[in-house]
């Protein structure tokens, strides 16, 4: 099989593909919403997936995620696309169930390389038990793959970011730089092999380990950082996420990726649509700043729980960890200190 | 002092073209960017190598002087 290097296809990768968020807003905003009383969550909200209500006191949850490729091997990429298109449904708090999957694909390539993307998707998503039941496929350029993805859950058992409240723990369930490194990975620098487990790690356990425990609001972390996805929260639920720098977690290489200019260009958009949003301390160099606003691919679960609740779920997630608190809505949504 | 342009170029690409012209000019250069991150993105990397880096407008482009 000719050898293909994908990321070489490509102009930018992940979720660093996303349209940064200002230009999104100003497209999307005021559009006349959708009227349906089973909606219970739609376009308004931000939020990582639509809620339609079943009727039973079960709802519906629908997502959709796809993206240019950030590593070179098919078959990794059709497994990050998956668990990053999956993760939306854990983030709502719901149990994933079938798949659609959206492919763009480049006629330069041979036709294994889609092959060994959909291997790598369909085995991901059968560790979520979710079944890729069809999906459509388009001839372009660049290749991108993603997944619709359909989940269910009891109503009351939704997490949406609309809920923290102030006293809640700010919980990550994964460590931050997939972006950075993986920047530097595409120029050659590193050889991201901690990044790429990662992010082909489904959330899924995240997700379980806090089944019976309160989880007042919940989102994942992808290409708006964990700034703007704070913010999405904060906004939501009218609070202000407290964030102590001292007690994220970087995979190894971040920091340096950071400091040699390995920055996705996410990174500045992400910025330029939160300064006013987001109060960082000044102690904080450029650096930490790369490191806060760099767009993160197949992220974590960030969760809000009553502080007791947190203890408890930490206890039995080593992956996860504290990362500040909620307070009452202060003058910014979202506070680094 | 001699000149590298970067334009057309998206990150990290301007940064490993930076990367391999400083190797062949370790005194310096100048480097043409066309966008903000890439602005950003050389100046770091020549910043983190111990380089000082001065920063001119030009029309749609900047021209980033590296030297020791």
């Amino acid at each position: 099989m000719e050898e293909v290097k994908l990321t070489s296809l490509v102009r930018s990768s992940g979720c660093n593909a996303k349209l940064p968020p200002g230009d999104l807003h100003k497209a999307l905003d005021d559009l006349p919403s959708a009227e349906s009383e089973n909606l219970i969550e739609g376009f308004e909200s931000s939020d990582d997936a639509l809620v339609y209500s079943l009727g039973d006191g079960r709802v519906l949850i629908e997502t959709v995620d796809f993206f240019p490729p950030m590593v070179d091997d098919p078959f990794l990429f059709g497994q990050i696309a998956a668990a990053n298109a999956i993760s939306d449904i854990y983030a709502m708090g719901g149990r994933p169930s079938l798949a659609m999957s959206l492919m763009c694909f480049p006629s330069c390539l041979d036709i294994s390389v889609m092959r060994r993307i959909m291997e790598g998707a369909i085995a991901k998503a059968a560790e979520a038990g979710v079944v890729i039941a069809g999906g459509h496929t388009l001839s372009d350029r660049e290749p991108k793959f993603g997944l619709a993805v359909t989940g269910f859950a009891d109503e009351c058992d939704v997490w949406s970011n609309k809920g923290a409240r102030a006293g809640d723990a700010v919980i990550l369930t994964k460590k931050l730089g997939t972006g950075l490194l993986m920047t530097a990975h595409k120029a050659g620098e590193s050889d991201a092999a901690e990044a790429i487990e990662q992010m082909r790690t489904l959330n899924r356990k995240a997700a379980e380990n806090a089944a019976g425990l309160s989880v007042h609001a919940a989102t994942d972390v992808t290409g708006f950082s964990l700034m703007g996805h704070s913010f999405e929260v904060a906004k939501a639920s009218g609070v202000t996420i407290s964030i102590d720098f001292s007690s994220l977690r970087f995979l190894p290489g971040a920091e340096d990726a950071a400091r040699f200019g390995f920055v996705p260009e996410g990174r500045y958009t992400n910025e330029d649509y939160l300064a006013d949003k987001v109060s960082i301390a000044d102690v904080f160099s450029i650096t930490q700043r790369d490191m806060l606003f760099s767009p993160e691919t197949s992220g974590g679960l960030l969760l809000f729980m009553p502080p007791e609740d947190a203890d408890e779920y930490l206890k039995n997630s080593g992956f996860a960890f504290r990362i500040g608190e909620v307070i009452e809505r202060g003058k910014a949504p979202v506070t680094v200190c | 002092m001699k000149e590298l342009d970067t334009s057309g170029f998206s990150c990290p690409e301007p940064v490993i073209m930076t990367k391999k012209a400083l190797k062949e000019s370790p005194e310096g250069l100048t480097v043409i960017v066309d966008n903000r991150a890439s602005k950003e993105n050389v100046t770091r990397y020549a910043t983190a190598l111990g380089y000082k880096v001065k920063t001119e407008e030009g029309s749609g482009n900047w021209h980033l002087m590296i030297s020791k």
